[in-house]
């Protein structure tokens, strides 16, 4: 899993009917100091995450577990919110 | 799997049900020797890691969620598994 924010949404009127309904945000990893890290990615939404919001996405055949599994195309899913910033510690 | 050092942990209140009673541990990938690599993963604990720990971390997906949370299945890609005491090198 890595830390991301949120940084924009996704409108896709024509998409797999699996994806219906499911939520696509724009997302930029970040590193240990909330730095850009990579390359920004789309995701799709199981925590109820908005734009602006600190977060943390799942990677691979994983992604699509909190979804119905073996249908739902995607390799990356938001799957907790981050309470803030400030609730990431480094020593 | 691969070597990284523990940084410290997030504290995230709204998440995915299977991350319930989960520690989500802030590390950085480490090469062998030490150094760090500048990449930072999210793992789930599963050996009650600390900050400033060299651990390893499986990252795919069955082993992860099996090892962290008890049952297969879940949305977790990353777990600390182990503790490194030390590594010898040639």
């Amino acid at each position: 899993m890595q830390l991301a924010r949120v940084i924009g949404t996704v409108v896709a009127t024509v998409k797999n009917e699996s994806l219906e309904g499911r939520k696509l945000l724009v997302i930029q990893s970040l590193n240990k100091d909330l730095a850009p890290q990579g390359k920004p990615l789309v995701a799709i939404d199981a925590a109820g995450a908005g734009v602006g919001e600190l977060v943390f996405w799942c990677r691979g055949k994983e992604a699509s577990f909190p979804f119905k599994r073996e249908d739902t195309p995607t390799d990356c899913t938001i799957v907790g919110i981050v309470d803030s910033d400030e609730h990431v510690s480094t020593q | 799997m691969i070597l990284a050092k523990v940084l410290g942990n997030i504290v995230a209140t709204q998440k995915n049900a299977r991350y319930e009673n989960a520690r989500v541990m802030l590390c950085e990938q480490i090469s062998p020797e030490g150094e760090p690599s500048g990449n930072t993963v999210l793992a789930l604990d599963s050996v009650d890691a600390g900050a400033g720990d060299t651990v390893l971390i499986v990252q795919e997906g069955w082993s992860a969620s099996t090892t962290a949370t008890g049952k297969a299945g879940a949305a977790i890609d990353s777990a600390i598994v182990g503790v490194v005491d030390r590594i010898d090198l040639l």
